[in-house]
């Protein structure tokens, strides 16, 4: 492994069930470029988020999260805006694997649903181990897959195929 | 195993893979678009120096930006064709229609083959027997570069349908009703369709049961290739042999679930906003107004799209202070509907034609809603935003129903319309 394998923290932004890639990346933003199509991002549903939400800061969704289209913004929407980890009961695997290959992890957390909005979480990836410090509760997840957890800490599948053709993850 | 497990297993050289095992497969064939193709990718294959492992494997349409209304649409369409032009991408299709249809048409996808496209409708291509699954762009980057891409095999679930759908009655009631039944997050699996009513279905029907699949949030549909399979495939200019055939389930294949229906009990549904999930028979819903019916998308403006919308609307007018649009699937279905006399049905009973591509369904093209607008829709998903304002309220339905609810400007059902016909 290139990088150290990242141990997300922060505080938790909490959506329900089915959260699409239409709330994610909405459709009349998609022509501009990211960091405007960013600010767009969950507008739908929870209109203060890109504004307020900080570097580090987690999501945790319900069932089915990321469903809909392959837009690949939709995870890139939440990097950009310094999410470093969603915690979701079960995600979309379209987006699941966007995610990774974009650089963002994402943990099945089956419990995910206890979490309270505004929580301070300690995430270890590999472990499959949320810590919420606010509440002092404990939430075990799915262990991320060693290679997910390679691609992320070289910063997503095109550093990770850099790696693999080129000998070094830099691209 | 399954027809999916042994796609899989021939696709990642092996004599047999198991439902959980991860393996990596080489790609038989790759679709992108305009919108999550080129675009994102050229960058990512010049910043790793790599070329396309084989163009000949590669298609490419444009379907989302089309025609371009703006010159930030107009520079990604000329991006898209110097990416075609530079990579040598002969298979490549500018403005013929959309990405699904168009791979149909021109029989790009084959019984037996493990394909990926960068949509997440992709799985429209196991109408013909094929493994076909989305994927997101950097991802096609990765598969543009190596030819191969890790798969974690799925759980198969064989969901048949018995008897014959009754008048009035499409693919896509079958989905929707489909969609309430089992939930939208159906992970990982493969719904493989089989049953009379599905081997009754054209092969642009039986598109819409694979392509909607994504709506149930399985990985892909599949349907095992028949007669008609070849004869499609064939009539889009692939010499394919009888072969071909041999990709079916085993007699003793393990199915996760194994669920059956009644075909003939299927009412017309419909799906109230913003989920596809939330569908009902038509009379839950009857007697909403609409401003606005659309028939568009890869799952709802194909040619058997358009002729069920004609023949409810043939002799009859869209309702006042309603706005039918119709946007053909591609420019084929616009060709075939004109010399068949269906164009001129549409256009008489009060339809606005609209160019072939993605458009309205997706929130990109011509025809995107107001706040407080309230639609019904041919298309796949009506989460809410995506088709123009968030405060927008979109159904969806059949195009049986979507020309119904036209001509009545609420919604409702469109069998007591045709048998009316049938009357006179």
């Amino acid at each position: 492994m290139s990088g150290a394998a990242p141990a997300p923290r922060g505080r938790a932004w909490v959506f329900g069930d089915r959260v699409d890639t239409d709330q994610l990346a909405p459709g009349y933003a998609m022509r501009k470029p990211l960091e405007e199509l960013a600010k767009h991002c969950l507008e739908a549903v929870r209109p203060e988020f890109a504004r307020d939400v900080a570097r580090g800061d987690i999501v945790v969704g319900g069932e089915g999260f990321g469903i809909g289209s392959s837009r690949e913004q939709a995870a890139q929407a939440l990097r950009f805006l310094g999410v470093s980890v969603v915690l979701a009961k079960s995600a979309a695997r379209i987006f699941y694997r966007n995610a990774f290959n974009i650089g963002l992890p994402v943990m099945i957390v089956p419990e995910a649903g206890q979490i309270a909005d505004g929580a301070q979480l300690e995430v270890d990836l590999a472990a499959g181990l949320v810590r919420d410090t606010t509440s002092g509760r404990e939430y075990r997840g799915e262990p991320v897959p060693a290679f997910l957890l390679e691609i992320v800490a070289d910063g997503g599948l095109i550093p990770n195929l850099h790696k693999r053709l080129h000998g070094k993850p830099a691209a | 195993m399954t027809l999916s497990e042994k796609i899989l297993a021939r696709a990642s050289g092996r004599d047999q893979v198991r439902p959980g095992e991860i393996v990596t497969c080489k790609v038989d064939l790759a679709m992108m678009h305009d919108s999550g193709g080129p675009r994102r990718v050229a960058p990512y294959l010049e910043r790793l120096g790599a070329k396309i492992w084989d163009p000949s494997k590669v298609v490419i349409a444009s379907d989302h930006f089309v025609p371009p209304p703006d010159v930030d649409s107009a520079e990604i369409l000329a991006l898209t064709r110097r990416f075609a032009r530079e990579h040598e991408i002969e298979s490549f299709y500018d403005m013929q229609g959309i990405c699904h249809v168009v791979l149909q048409e021109h029989a790009h996808v084959l019984p037996g083959m493990f394909a990926v496209g960068g949509d997440s409708h992709s799985p429209s291509g196991g109408a013909v027997g094929a493994f076909m699954v989305g994927i997101g762009a950097t991802e096609m980057a990765g598969v543009l570069v190596t030819g191969e891409i890790w798969v974690r095999v799925p759980e198969s679930w064989l969901i048949e349908w018995h008897g014959q759908l009754g008048e009035g009655l499409a693919a896509k009631d079958i989905m929707l009703f489909l969609c309430a039944k089992l939930g939208m997050s159906n992970d990982y699996k493969v719904m493989q369709y089989a049953g009379s009513a599905v081997t009754a279905l054209s092969m642009m029907e039986r598109l819409v049961l694979c392509n909607m699949s994504a709506e149930l949030g399985a990985k892909t549909g599949i349907i095992a290739p028949d007669a008609w399979t070849l004869a499609a495939l064939r009539e889009g200019g692939h010499e394919v042999g009888d072969d071909a055939l041999r990709w079916q389930s085993d007699a003793g294949a393990r199915y996760e679930r194994h669920l059956e229906f009644d075909a003939g009990a299927l009412a017309p549904q419909v799906a109230a906003p913003h989920s596809p999930a939330n569908s009902a028979p038509v009379a839950e819903h009857g007697g909403v107004r609409i401003d606005q019916a659309y028939i568009g998308a890869c799952t709802g403006a194909k040619l058997s799209d358009l002729h069920m919308a004609a023949s409810v609307l043939k002799g009859r007018k869209v309702a006042k202070g309603v706005r039918l649009l119709i946007a053909p699937a591609s420019t084929l279905t616009t060709r075939e509907a004109a010399a068949d006399g269906t164009l001129a049905t549409l256009v008489e009973a009060g339809a606005i034609m609209l160019p072939s591509g993605c458009g309205a369904c997706a929130g990109y093209g011509a025809g995107v809603l107001a706040d407080g607008d309230v639609c019904i829709a041919s298309t796949a998903r009506n989460f809410k935003g995506r088709m123009g304002s968030p405060g927008a309220l979109v159904y969806l339905a059949s195009p049986y129903t979507v020309a119904a609810s036209a001509v009545r400007g609420t919604i409702g059902d469109p069998r007591d319309l045709l048998a009316m016909k049938a009357a006179a």
